[in-house]
């Protein structure tokens, strides 16, 4: 009986192949749309975890005031000495970087380039995973002197000097000339879309005398000895610096310990916002495609009433125009889901190809769209189908 | 032969129709189609039934045809009350017992013979290799071997008709009716379909109830009842009409 109405409903289809399709695209845009989207979202939010995991898991950000990220919070900044006294005072660290940033305009020769100056010391390269690619880093008198010297990275590199070997240059940053003494390795784009080699690094003393003009230090990166706690070490520092800070007891941090697993998430959960609402977007479009078929069953049912009295006078049971008409619109809309799902197969793989985000095949948001189309199907299939069973056969004979 | 003299209340007649009154609206703007209609029909007849229109003859095929039901009276096929019967019984009551042949032949577009006259097993969950076969049969007894998947946009009224008779009987049902079967056809195919009902009639021994305005066509069959104003006017029994004597 169930595989005959089957039947029924599959020949209907085939008799109306351009109609069932058109009534289908709807279903079949919105289940690639959601399942495209949030295949993306995810390969993006695992593209953002990934690079900050490759930061090390002994890396720990120290900035002032609560919020992540830039803010414009009234918590003191840090100085230098904190991190001195951060490193000299907690034996599980084992470096520590304090950065300041001032975007210059760099120039060699003719050539010029807007670019951050990033003010640390040789910590820096340890915590932040580089390497040099050619030349030195800093020397403490340097460091001591804030001599104007500074590590390029590979696309400044390409940018001032076109691909030539930098080392032992001079570049002019804003009033002052400044010897390249080093060149970092190439890391690459990073998860943000950000060019992580847009890098040049002078020692703070520096930034600080010769661009910002000021002793603060935005932030602290700070290197975990291995084989130490990570929340420990995080337990030492928030004392250390509060009490530097000098935060009363019942008063909160004026500053914010993270470590790279906290960043990763805060990471995250902005992508994965993005990827819900992104996908709740297509979702209504997946809606419509739902109300699209019943549109189009309704005019089936009425452009179909003659065939239907047809049935009914053959001796076809009320239930089973009933079902005809489900089951066809059931398989009408789970075809759209699986068209659907090819569709979003094809795009998601080739749009994370373009924008560099790995391709992860999620089955559970495929498998929730295909139910959600064929749900589709029997809620909106339904109203239409008990249109057509209850018809009256002598009317529906007569109807031309 | 059937048409033998009536006997005593449930002798085995197909249908019974006793006091059979049908009403269409209510209150000033009723209308009684059917005022009180009696009938008794044998197993195996031929009636022709007849009358202008308005008479009430297609609102007595509906009803005869369990495709409505009446407003009073009772109406029994083979003893059973299909008065009484819902919408569902009196689907598998055409199901099972009856087959349809209308004036517009009322084929399923863009589906081939073949499966129009598969339709009706279909509902009755036959399996498909035996769907096929005895539908191929039927179309063979109709005469359209050969024509099996054509659609029905491709055939002929003739031929389209032909093709709805194969799906009334091939269910083998008790009664044919058929509502002014040759009433889209031409003179020379519509006696070709007569000849069909006929011999279907004769060789299989289906009963057949046919409206028509034709007295032509009407002398194909053994009986023929008059309606006039949703009454009996007349009921006689033809002799056996030359047509349906000399070809077969």
């Amino acid at each position: 009986m169930l595989w005959n109405t089957l039947l029924l409903a599959l020949r209907s289809i085939r008799r109306n192949l351009l109609r069932s399709f058109l009534t289908i695209l709807g279903v079949v845009i919105g289940v690639a749309a959601v399942i495209t989207m949030v295949t993306l979202g995810n390969g993006a939010t695992k593209a953002v975890s990934d690079q900050i995991a490759s930061l090390g898991s002994n890396l720990l950000m120290v900035r002032p005031g609560q919020r992540f990220g830039p803010g414009s919070e009234d918590a003191a900044k840090f100085k230098a000495a904190d991190a001195e006294a951060v490193r000299v005072q907690i034996a599980a660290i084992q470096a520590v970087a304090p950065v300041s940033n001032k975007n210059v305009t760099l120039v060699y020769q003719a050539r010029n380039w807007s670019t951050m100056v990033t003010g640390s010391n040789n910590d820096y390269f340890l915590a932040g995973n580089w390497h040099l690619a050619a030349g030195r880093t800093f020397t403490e008198a340097e460091e001591r002197a804030g001599k104007a010297v500074c590590v390029l990275g590979a696309t400044v590199r390409e940018k001032l000097f076109a691909g030539q070997n930098p080392v032992g240059s001079q570049i002019r940053v804003k009033q002052f000339a400044c010897e390249v003494i080093g060149l970092l390795q190439s890391k690459g784009q990073s998860a943000m879309g950000s060019d992580q080699d847009d890098a040049v690094i002078m020692p703070l003393r520096t930034v600080q005398r010769r661009l910002t003009g000021s002793q603060d230090v935005g932030m602290l990166m700070v290197s975990v000895r291995e084989g130490v706690s990570i929340d420990a070490a995080k337990e030492q520092l928030t004392l250390l610096l509060r009490e530097r800070r000098k935060i009363a007891e019942n008063e909160e941090d004026d500053f914010r310990v993270m470590d790279t697993r906290q960043i990763a998430e805060t990471f995250t959960s902005t992508t994965r916002i993005l990827t819900t609402l992104l996908g709740a977007v297509a979702a209504v479009s997946l809606l419509v495609g739902g109300i699209g078929i019943m549109n189009i069953m309704l005019v089936s049912v009425t452009e179909r009433t003659r065939e239907i009295g047809i049935r009914l006078a053959i001796g076809a049971l009320e239930r089973e125009v009933l079902m005809q008409f489900l089951i066809e619109a059931v398989v009408l809309s789970s075809l759209g889901g699986v068209i659907g799902i090819a569709l979003a197969a094809a795009a998601s793989m080739s749009l994370s190809g373009l924008m560099q985000v790995p391709y992860l095949f999620d089955p559970f948001i495929n498998l929730a769209s295909f139910l959600f189309s064929a749900a589709i199907g029997v809620i909106f299939g339904y109203f239409p189908a008990r249109r057509a069973a209850q018809l009256d056969p002598i009317e529906a004979l007569r109807h031309e | 032969m059937s048409q033998a003299a009536p006997a005593g209340p449930d002798d085995g007649a197909l249908i019974r129709l006793n006091g059979i009154t049908k009403t269409y609206g209510r209150g000033t703007a009723a209308f009684a189609a059917l005022r009180g209609v009696d009938m008794r029909i044998d197993e195996g007849e031929f009636v022709a039934i007849m009358g202008p229109s308005g008479s009430g003859k297609s609102t007595v095929m509906n009803l005869l045809g369990c495709l409505d039901t009446p407003s009073g009276g009772s109406y029994q096929f083979r003893g059973v009350h299909v008065e009484r019967l819902d919408r569902n019984q009196r689907a598998l009551l055409r199901r099972h017992f009856l087959g349809f042949v209308f004036q517009g032949f009322n084929l399923l577009a863009r589906t081939s013979a073949l499966e129009n006259v598969e339709l009706p097993l279909l509902y009755r969950g036959e399996p498909a290799s035996r769907r096929h076969a005895a539908a191929a049969q039927a179309l063979a007894s109709v005469g359209l071997t050969g024509w099996e998947h054509h659609s029905p946009a491709e055939l002929s009224g003739g031929q389209q008709q032909r093709v709805a008779i194969a799906r009334a009987i091939v269910t083998a049902p008790s009664v044919l009716l058929a509502d002014e079967p040759t009433g889209n056809l031409d003179s020379k195919t519509s006696h070709e379909i007569m000849e069909l009902i006929a011999a279907l009639n004769r060789e299989r021994g289906i009963a057949v109830l046919m409206v028509t305005h034709e007295p032509e066509m009407a002398g194909y069959a053994g009986r023929v009842i008059r309606f006039v104003d949703g009454r009996v006017a007349s009921d006689q029994r033809n002799a056996p009409g030359p047509a349906d004597g000399e070809d077969g």
